[in-house]
This record gives structure tokens, sequence and C-alpha cells, in this order.
């Protein structure tokens, strides 16, 4: 079998298009480029969704934080601290667990009824997972930055007759952005990164429609050679890593472009929230 | 444990459960949250050393040694975590199996790898199949060790490689104009004033590295996310203690356990950075100067 052929059965064999079977002996080095490069399929849309979802909860949650009125704080506060002070993989564990104690036929609320029964699959049960703790990391984020919003844009503002919500609109929020984003960035990184370990946490890959990490442990499983299938996934998260600097370099580019050269936040690598 | 236990069947409400709670295999549960603490006592002073061998071999002279350190802490950048928790047991296993087969069977002549087989000469395996069970279990922890090791260092070592260029220029001018060799001035300014540097990137990978306890379950230890799945799982009648699935409350309790532990950990770093801070050119450490 050539190697076009390879790529054409199993390249969308992650969402379920290919062969039922994956490959069991004979594997060749084009398989296993070909299997773990349509795993990064999951991996790029639990990031990606899960930044996007998380990022308006995030602010909201910021918000909330910085709020006097204890309503608001406390709720704010308890969330990001069970989300960051615990194992994002207890987390998983955790939400499966809740998810499968849930009644099958789903649940009515006000005449409404919601779908339960795809939360126990890893597209939606763990994508809930990895947005809420991401908002949780997020929020704090983005809380530090509300907190050194200098305080003579908001005078400064105040003297323009902006207040309310078109303040937080146009000097708070944007202002808050560009503070946040080298450390945003990072959690971008690590946020793609904790994608990896969705499928090792409970939640099952049904049909073997698994991420990029799950069918390289499946190879060296089966190759008993750790030494091809694990350096594939780690170039392919090499180079999704890259693409998300540039991406968050350019928006901080942007976000940056009204101050001068030496004010400007250069984006710096700091492990500092992984979980 | 107690002696009413000696019939499940018969017990009720309070009494069932301090029954139940007590038996052998909960006590096994609660041994196990001891190999996660004995994980962590073991790793962070390694790691920590690992780390500094970095830092040092990523400012070091001799290029090779400085290409090999910067490659070191910046690895991690780039890939999950996890994947090197599963590759590197591995790969040290089949690396200590390759070296001993080469020195005790020099006469086996087929390859190790037979296609999709590792094979090596039964003296060489690691840990002897003849072991007993706690042998291999006590290598498997190590090797998990290693692995913990191998990743918190390459994080420890861009800590301190960050925290080194931190110190001022300043200081290590001035050592080098009382005559202080480079090895004088590194031991005796560079590192003595580092670690306050150190300290928040540090604290950080604690939190993190008592957050990342959990993949050692899969590394195959029977830690406490082993034991939860274990005993929670649904019980049926056959069992002495029947129950349904008590999953959701055994994971709650490592969730409980977990946040307790980083907020615990979370109050002592505060102290130990308020007590470090004494004295140093920072800024914690100029109020502190002012509030005195």
């Amino acid at each position: 079998m050539s190697c076009l052929q390879t790529i054409s059965d199993y390249a969308l064999r992650s969402i379920g298009q290919g062969p039922r079977l994956l490959p069991k002996t004979d594997i060749t080095l084009c398989e296993q480029v070909t299997l773990i490069g349509s795993g990064m399929l999951w991996n790029i849309y639990f990031g990606v969704l899960a930044l996007a979802l998380g990022f308006g909860f995030a602010t909201l949650l910021a918000v909330m934080k910085n709020a006097s009125s204890p309503w608001l704080r406390k709720p704010a506060d308890w969330f990001i601290f069970i989300f960051r002070g615990s194992p994002l993989f207890i987390q998983f564990f955790l939400a499966y667990e809740l998810f499968v104690q849930l009644p099958k036929a789903g649940i009515d609320i006000f005449g409404i009824t919601l779908e339960t029964g795809n939360l126990t699959r890893a597209w939606a049960g763990a994508l809930i997972v990895l947005f809420f703790n991401t908002s949780a990391y997020t929020a704090e984020i983005f809380y530090g930055a509300l907190r050194s919003v200098p305080k003579g844009d908001i005078e400064a503002a105040d003297a323009y007759g902006l207040i309310g919500w078109l303040r937080f609109k146009r000097i708070t929020w944007p202002t808050m952005l560009r503070l946040a984003w080298p450390a945003y960035t990072n959690e971008a990184i690590f946020l793609f990164h904790a994608t990896a370990i969705v499928f090792f946490s409970g939640f099952p890959a049904w049909q073997q429609k698994g991420d990029a990490l799950y069918y390289a442990s499946y190879f060296a499983e089966k190759t008993f050679n750790p030494f091809v299938p694990y350096p594939i996934v780690a170039g392919y998260f090499v180079l999704l890593i890259l693409i998300v600097i540039l991406l968050f370099g350019a928006v901080n580019k942007r976000l940056n472009r009204h101050l001068p050269q030496e004010k400007r936040q250069k984006l710096r690598f700091r492990p500092q929230i992984i979980r | 444990m107690f002696s009413q236990c000696t019939d499940p069947s018969t017990l009720e409400g309070l009494n069932w459960f301090a029954c139940y709670l007590t038996t052998g295999k909960h006590v096994l549960f609660y041994q196990s949250f001891l190999v996660v603490l004995t994980l962590l006592a073991v790793t962070a002073p390694i790691a920590l050393g690992v780390g500094f061998l970095g830092a040092i071999a990523a400012r070091s002279k001799i290029a090779p040694l400085r290409w090999f350190g910067t490659l070191y802490t910046s690895m991690v950048r780039g890939v999950p975590d996890i994947v090197f928790f599963l590759f590197v047991p591995l790969a040290l296993d089949q690396g200590f199996e390759t070296i001993r087969h080469k020195i005790l069977c020099p006469d086996w002549s087929d390859p190790i790898r037979q296609g999709n087989d590792f094979l090596v000469c039964a003296e060489a395996k690691l840990p002897l199949g003849s072991a007993p069970q706690t042998v291999h279990e006590i290598y498997g922890f190590l090797l998990a060790v290693l692995a913990f090791a191998i990743v918190f260092g390459a994080f420890s070592a861009n800590v301190i490689s960050g925290a080194m260029r931190a110190v001022p220029r300043a200081q290590l001018e001035t050592a080098e104009s009382y005559g202080m060799t480079p090895r004088q001035s590194f031991w005796r300014i560079l590192v003595p004033q580092m670690w306050i540097y150190a300290l928040p990137g540090l604290s950080n990978l604690w939190m993190i590295l008592i957050k990342s306890t959990p993949l050692l379950f899969l590394l195959g230890v029977e830690d406490i996310v082993y034991w939860a799945r274990e005993l929670g799982a649904a019980k049926t009648s056959h069992f002495t203690y029947p129950h349904p699935d008590w999953r959701l409350w055994y994971f709650l309790a490592l969730l409980v356990f977990y946040l307790s532990f980083t907020k615990l950990s979370e109050i002592v770093l505060a102290r130990i950075t308020a007590r470090l801070s004494k004295g140093q050119a920072t800024m914690a450490g100029e109020q502190q100067r002012k509030a005195a």
C-alpha cells in the first residue's frame, strides 16, 4: 500500500471516516504519521473551542472577581480556586463520573429538555471541563491585568465623561487585554498541551476515535517501540504551538500598536500556568 | 479491624461505614496517599538539582554543553508534559534492558528488535522475571520518579536560568572588581542572590508538581486515582460490602485532598517568600525595610 493510499484512508480516521480497523501488523512510518496527524484534529478542536468560549466567560469572571459586592466576588473566587487548585486530570475523572450518573433521557427544566446523552462523550463532556478550566486560569490572568490598569487611564476616561459600560468597553477592557496578552498566550499554549490528556482520563475513545497522543500510545503499544510515535506527536505539537505563538503574536502587535516602541510588551514564555 | 465487622451483612448505618472504610483495601487506598507524598518528597529535590545543572549547562562557555542545556530547557515549551510521562519510562526501561543485554548475554546473536517485538535474554530483564511483586512495583515507581525528575528538571532549569539572569549585573561587577574569580563570584554572589528571583517560579512549579501527581496512574503505579476507581466501582451482592457506583464520591474526596494541599502550599510558600525577601534589593525587601 502506497503512502498516498494510506493518507487518503486514514487522514480523517479520528473523526470516523475511513477503515474501521486500525493497522495492527507491519505498521509503517507513513501510517503512524498519518494517524497521529489525524488525531491532532481533536487537539485543535478542543483547544480552539475551549479558548474561544473561555475568553468570554473569563472576562465575566474577572470582572466579577474585581467587583466590590461579595455576592459577585465570592462565586468567582470559588470557581477560580476550585479549577486552579485541583489537577485537570481529577477534574476530567470527576466530570465523567458525574455525567454518567445523569439520567439518560435528559433533564426537564421549565419544559425544556436538556440533552445529557452526549455529555459522556469526549467531544462534549471533555470540552466542558476544558472550557471551565481555561476560563478559571484565564480569569485569574485577566483579574491581575484588571488590577494593574493605570489609574490615569480611568481618570482620563472620567474627564471625558465616559462612564459605566462605555468606559469598560473603550478603555478598561482593551487595556486589560493588552496587559494580559503575554500571560494569556502562555495559557493558550498550555491549554493545547492539556488537550492531550483527554483520552487518558475517563472519557473513552469511542470506536478508536482519539487524539494524537491516543494513537501514539496505541502505536507504542503495538510496535513496542516508543522512539517513533512519541517524537511524531512532539513534532506535531511543536508545529501547533509555533502557529499559536504566531497568531497570538500578531494580536499582541495590534493591541500594542498605539504605544511607543520601547513600551511595547514582548511575548515571553513562562511556565507559570500549567495544570 | 473492629470486632463487630466480622459479619458485615448485619451492619447498618454508621457502623457499616466504619467497617467499610477500614477494610484492607481501604487501608491500601490510604497508604497510596503516602505514595503520592513520597513521590513529591523524592522528586522535588532531584528536579531542583537537575534544573540547577541544566541552568549551568545553558550558560556554559562550552558550545555543545550550552546547546544541550538550551535544548533541554526549551523542550518543555512545545511538547505536552504527558508525552514525556508516557515516553520516558518506556524508553528508559528499554534502554536499561538493552545495556544489560549487551553486558550479560554477549553471545546472543539475534537482534533485539524483531518486527514488533523487543527481545532481550531472560537475565537482562528488569526486574528479573523471578523477582517478587514488590520489586516490580518499586521499579515502576523509580521509573516514574525519573520521568518526573526529567520533566520538572527542565521546568526548573528554565526558572533558575531566568533567575540567574535577573540578579543585578552591578552585583557581579562589584564581585569582579574585588578580584573574585568567575567561580567565586558565581558561588558567593550569584547563587545566594538568585533564589529570591527564582522563588515565584519555583513556587509555581511546586503547585504544578502537586497537580501532576495523578499522572502516576498512567505510569501503572497503584496511586490514589487507581484505588479511587477500584474501590468506587459498583460492587454486586457477591462482595462483602455491596454498593452502587460511588466513583463520583471517591473522586470528590481526591478533589478535596488536592484543593487543601495546594491551599496549604500556597500559605507556606507565601511565608517563605516573605522570609527570603528580608534584606534583598527587591521591591518586597524594600517594603519590609520601610515598614520596620
